[in-house]
């Protein structure tokens, strides 16, 4: 397991140091060291319950809502500590943002949808500026060729996969440095979770992205790096095509080959 | 070949006829509440809509010039003209007794009818005009049919001779049954044909105004800080278990506390709508507080984690995504809330919402009753008039009802939102 300490990519936007998590007496992370290399996608992959989603809402504070849940060891972005007592936790979500496994659009305008991000945090002066960021994102997420016509239309009335490409988009409206995705292709076919890969890839250029997948298939796909979590541990974290090709460690082996898991 | 396979169903199996059994127990349970309700509606109509006529008897007064002084009508004493038409009218009344029983064939308030009918029509002084006043009560509930002339004379309330003038008067068309505008229009009377339920509905309408303004947004705060915010700990879960039993409190207790706290304590005028609103939203709080909990609840986590993940603060993901969708089922909550306080006579009885109260209230600092109130206390007058004016004011409470309930849908259509 110390092999895995020593991957460190040269342009780490994300650290974690030693992180401990426990859900009230029962700990969900034991001592993760993790490094996530900024304008790439990371995959955390591993059997249900391993911990990796835990740790993915540990990267923006959603478990802070969760009154049993502690988080110890350190975790940086960007070199900040983003529990040090003058880090503001809305500035954080807003420099990281998330898409959840569930595609889960506001029940309000698509328009309103996006806009709702920039307009709490004050991003625009005026009407033009907010209708060009929400032009902007819903294009960014391949959305706008179809929605351009029906902005005032519920976002609730999209399909699914449309739906999930509308919440990235709300995500990625705040301007956020990275963004989180928890299983984002879960609950979508395989011709909207193509669509929504694709995207990911395009993303990658200006957007760090962590993305937790139950499918291996879909790590190897849109990863540059991946890293396995096993029963709350970090067991092996690397370039994808030496994860899938090469694996160090027995247990990632055996979940990559089906074994387990 | 294959064997063959039994799915024909075979009518009248026990799992068939278990499920007739319930479906038909059902069906009974419905029809039998239908019926119920229907005895109970249809018995308050066929009482009450009798209410909603009143007769009136035409008089020939005379108003001479000398007799009336235009400029200071308020002074001039109609009712000694009244009198004096009536004996016209009847000139073989000439005994003191009989009178006194020609002067009840009209409405002890007949002479301010006159007087008002002249005021508004000036003209007449001078003439001798035809005027429409209210018979009494007795007359009207004869006319009604609710008298058996065929009684003995000494068991009813009209005499025969009062019985012969109106048959004479009946005869010449000189009375007319029409609609009774003064109940929908005026306070409470001593006399039933004069009693109405503007008074009563007012002083409702602005008690329930006052609860609500109170309730609301005090029930819905508490119910959202203790979702969203509060600590769950001891000391909410006691908070919790507290409020639950505030729901199954007894009205008049409640009205017992505003008595103590709000007239006693406080020294707030008695009798108003102001204190009445105050004590039914004490009571109301409980009942909105419970459904508005369970509203929040019900929104989905999803949206929450949507609002925070994008960099909301716990207050705007509150306000700009939780309440908003718990909306209709606060709403719906507070009607609930708010129909059971219409209907709360025990704890306005105790602030004094009890008095009789002519005047329509103006204001939430104005004495007034409220309607069941009114009820209470029309059922409990012995004049038989009051008996089908009961039965009316029941009939504008649930009208009353179901107008609330229908704001309430149309209320509750606008805020509602799909997720």
């Amino acid at each position: 397991m110390i092999e895995n300490n020593d991957f460190a990519p040269e342009n780490t936007i994300i650290s974690s140091k030693n992180v401990d998590v426990f859900y009230g007496d029962k700990q969900a992370l034991f001592d993760i060291n993790l490094n996530v290399a900024e304008n790439s996608v990371t995959a955390l992959i591993g059997p249900s319950g391993c911990g990796k989603s835990t740790l993915l809402r540990c990267f923006n504070r959603m478990n802070d809502v969760i009154p049993i849940c502690r988080v110890d060891g350190s975790i940086t972005l960007g070199g900040q500590d983003i529990h040090a007592p003058n880090v503001d936790v809305v500035s954080l979500r807003q420099k990281v943002g998330m898409v959840f496994q569930k595609p889960n659009p506001f029940p309000k305008s698509i328009y309103d949808n996006i806009a709702y991000g920039p307009r709490i945090h004050g991003m625009t002066a005026s009407k033009a500026e907010l209708d060009e960021i929400v032009e902007e994102s819903l294009k960014r997420a391949g959305l706008w060729n179809e929605v351009m016509d029906r902005l005032d239309k519920p976002g609730t009335g999209l399909s699914g996969g449309q739906q999930q490409r509308l919440c990235i988009a709300r995500a990625i409206a705040v301007k956020p440095k990275v963004i989180l995705m928890d299983e984002p292709c879960s609950a979508l076919d395989p011709i909207a979770t193509a669509t929504v890969e694709e995207l990911i890839d395009e993303l990658r250029e200006r957007f760090t992205i962590i993305i937790v997948t139950h499918s291996m298939q879909q790590a190897a796909r849109v990863s540059m790096h991946t890293a396995f979590f096993h029963l709350g541990n970090l067991v092996e974290h690397g370039a994808t095509s030496d994860i899938f090709t090469a694996p160090k460690d027995e247990r990632t082996q055996n979940y990559i080959t089906g074994r387990i898991g | 070949m294959t064997d063959h396979i039994d799915i024909i169903s075979v009518d009248g199996s026990a799992r068939h006829r278990a499920q007739k059994r319930f479906k038909s127990y059902g069906l009974l349970a419905i029809g039998l509440s239908l019926t119920f309700l229907f005895i109970m509606v249809g018995s308050i109509v066929l009482r009450g809509s009798s209410a909603f006529k009143q007769s009136f008897v035409q008089i020939k007064i005379e108003l001479s010039a000398d007799a009336i002084d235009a400029d200071n009508i308020k002074r001039v004493r109609f009712g000694k003209l009244l009198k004096q038409s009536l004996r016209n009218k009847f000139p073989e009344a000439t005994s003191r007794k009989d009178k006194k029983q020609l002067y009840k064939l009209v409405s002890p308030t007949a002479e301010y009818s006159v007087r008002k009918q002249v005021e508004a029509n000036p003209t007449l002084i001078g003439t001798s005009a035809k005027l429409w006043v209210r018979t009494s009560s007795d007359v009207d509930m004869y006319l009604k049919g609710y008298v058996d002339a065929n009684l003995d004379e000494s068991k009813r309330r009209l005499s025969d001779l009062q019985l012969e003038w109106i048959s004479l008067l009946q005869r010449e068309n000189k009375i007319e049954s029409r609609f009774n505008t003064k109940f929908f229009t005026g306070g409470d009377s001593r006399e039933p044909e004069q009693a109405g339920v503007l008074g009563a509905v007012i002083g409702s309408a602005l008690s329930l105004l006052v609860c609500f303004m109170l309730s609301f947004p005090l029930g819905v705060l508490a119910a959202v800080y203790l979702e969203e915010f509060a600590p769950k700990n001891r000391l909410s879960r006691i908070i919790e278990v507290n409020i639950n039993n505030l729901a199954a409190v007894p009205s008049i207790v409640f009205g017992l506390l505003g008595l103590a706290i709000f007239l006693n304590f406080f020294g707030l005028p008695r009798s108003t709508p102001m204190v009445g609103g105050m004590v039914l939203a004490l009571m109301t709080l409980p009942t909105i507080i419970i459904a508005s909990r369970t509203s929040v609840r019900a929104v989905p986590s999803s949206i929450r984690e949507a609002a925070m993940g994008i960099g909301a603060n716990k207050v705007q993901t509150t306000f700009h995504h939780v309440v908003p969708l718990a909306m209709p089922g606060m709403l719906t909550g507070s009607i609930i809330g708010m129909a059971q306080a219409l209907g709360e006579t025990a704890p306005l009885l105790m602030i004094g919402m009890v008095a009789f109260i002519v005047d329509v209230p103006q204001g939430i600092t104005d004495a007034a009753t409220a309607l069941p109130v009114q009820i209470f206390l029309w059922a409990d007058s012995p004049e038989r008039g009051f008996l089908e004016k009961t039965s009316a004011a029941i009939m504008v409470l649930l009208a009353f009802l179901i107008v609330m309930n229908l704001v309430a849908i149309i209320l509750r259509r606008r805020f509602e939102q799909r997720w």
